[in-house]
């Protein structure tokens, strides 16, 4: 594996939340996370319900705060520390690179799940025909039958808008993709395409960090395993 | 040649006071082209001071505001020129107020709103004027049918569409938005918000939006700013701030809204 390069790198990360409607109660969640996922594979994060691995990838994202340690991402020949990258640093990196998928769809009022797809394509650098053929490619994969497509997903059932919220994560070839969960409530012809879509990913060189709740999606899909509860903190409830 | 990483607007150390009563004190901010940036915070908490501040509408007791102007020049805004602020407020930024009727002649019609802008940016053929009113109403899903109807025959949801299109219709870099959807009932929000969130994506806008609605902050904006007595409490991404938030205020603002 010597020539593996590490797209994402957790040296020593650390997070604690404070609670201060709680009087400040202390909760640390994650202690000394020091691991590596290489480009052209899935890593998958194992561990027991509550040892910390959504606020990995929420951290690697950036939507959780790093208290400690550095994230390194590394994509088209820069490396950035996610740990101490400004705002519009994380922003440009999630436009270009940096994509995630968790369980939940955030609905937006009144768009159509086409629309959603292709706003995501278009954002990470599709032109606008390729992002919709690219959109319609994916919710027909996704088995979205066309009827729905002119509805807005508010109203669609909680898989239907899981393999949304999937359409878009893969609409743009990101670098680095973040998968929390997507498969949770899909069933078993769904989870294949899930997994059908990961190797396209890593077949295209990227970085995919997942957690994955089925064994079936998690043996298929995943080229290394980190078991996360190396990392929680032995004083966690 | 300006660094294209120049913020095309900043502030340093902002800070004004009303007599004794502080409205803002010592505030931060860059922001870029693309970049839409939330003001929270509860009223009296100096939001709306400060956007009066960053617009060049008031002066600050001290601190500066500067402004990458269309040359390419930073400048500091109240250096600037009478013409110069002029062309600011008709041409490169545009105000999105909370009441509709501070930013619309209630007597005029809804494309001659729109054409008023234009021709203060010296349009001048009136088939033109119209034509490009009639697209932007179209735009801001106002049936071009009533173009010559007046702003009192619009319901609130319309008034604050028709306001938005005679704002954007001169493709200003920078808007102002105060509580855009404050005071409309919450379907004709979603619709508004939705309509606000594709025009600033498709013309790569920078705006300032202040806003007492997480639920607003969240769908508009990628940054964040939390304001207290003042103050900047917190600030960074919106997910970021809304999803783990540090500070004591902001976990209580969070918590204290249902899902945002
Ligand atoms: N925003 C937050 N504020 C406070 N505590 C949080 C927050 N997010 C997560 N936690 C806490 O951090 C711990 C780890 O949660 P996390 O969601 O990372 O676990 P997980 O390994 O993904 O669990 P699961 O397998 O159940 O999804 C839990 O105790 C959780 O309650
Ligand atoms: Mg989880």
């Amino acid at each position: 594996m010597s020539d593996t390069f590490q797209a994402i790198e957790l040296r020593a990360v650390s997070k604690t939340f404070v609670l201060h409607a709680q009087g400040g109660v202390r909760l640390p969640v994650v202690k000394n996370a020091t691991f590596a996922a290489p480009r052209a594979a899935c890593t998958v994060l194992a561990g027991a319900s509550g040892s910390g691995k959504s606020s990995i990838l929420k951290m690697i994202y950036g939507s959780y705060r790093c208290d400690d340690g550095q994230i390194l991402v590394t994509a088209g020949g820069e490396r950035v520390d996610i740990a101490l990258a400004s705002p519009a640093r994380i922003l440009k990196l999630r436009a270009s690179t940096l994509g995630y998928v968790s369980q939940f769809l955030r609905v937006i009022p009144r768009i159509g799940a086409p629309d959603i797809v292709t706003a995501a394509a278009r954002e990470g650098g599709l032109n606008g025909m390729d992002a919709r053929e690219r959109a319609s490619l994916l919710l027909t994969r996704l088995n979205i039958p066309e009827r729905l497509w002119s509805v807005p997903p508010a109203t669609f059932s909680g898989g239907e808008q899981q393999r949304v919220n999937i359409a878009r994560g893969f609409a743009a070839p990101h670098a680095v993709l973040l998968l929390d969960e997507p498969t949770a409530s899909l069933d078993a012809e769904n989870r294949a395409v899930v997994v059908q879509l990961i190797s396209e990913a890593k077949a295209g060189g990227a970085a995919i960090l997942g957690v994955f709740h089925d064994d079936d999606v998690r043996h298929q899909a995943a080229d290394h395993i980190v078991n996360v509860a190396a990392f929680s903190d032995p004083g966690a409830p | 040649m300006t660094p294209i990483h120049q913020p095309l607007l900043s502030a340093r150390t902002l800070t004004h006071l009303y007599g004794h009563r502080v409205g803002c004190i010592d505030v931060d901010l860059d922001l870029y082209e693309g970049e839409v940036l939330a003001v929270v915070g509860e009223s009296g908490s100096g939001k709306s001071t400060q956007l009066s501040l960053l617009s060049a509408q008031m002066e600050p007791t001290s601190g500066a505001v500067a402004y990458r102007m269309t040359d390419g020049v930073t400048r500091d805004l109240v250096a600037l020129s009478q013409a110069e602020r002029r062309f600011l407020m008709r041409t490169d930024w545009g105000f999105v107020h909370q009441d509709a009727r501070d930013g619309l002649h209630m007597g005029v019609s809804a494309g001659g709103n729109v054409g008023e802008r234009l021709m203060a940016v010296g349009w001048r053929h009136y088939g033109d004027i119209r034509a490009k009113a009639s697209d932007w109403l179209g735009r801001v899903e106002i049936d071009e049918s009533r173009i010559d109807d007046f702003p009192t025959q619009f319901s609130g949801g319309m008034r604050q569409r028709l306001q938005i299109a005679k704002t954007l219709v001169t493709q200003p870099r920078l808007v102002f938005m105060d509580e855009p959807t404050g005071g409309l009932d919450v379907s004709v929000q979603a619709r508004l918000l939705d309509l606000l969130r594709g025009l600033v994506t498709d013309l790569g806008l920078a705006a300032v939006v202040v806003t007492h609605d997480l639920a607003v902050a969240r769908l508009l904006s990628s940054r964040m700013m939390v304001m207290r007595g003042g103050r900047v409490i917190e600030h960074g991404l919106t997910d970021q701030l809304l999803d783990d938030p540090r500070e004591p205020y902001t976990q209580l603002l969070v918590s204290s809204i249902l899902q945002a």
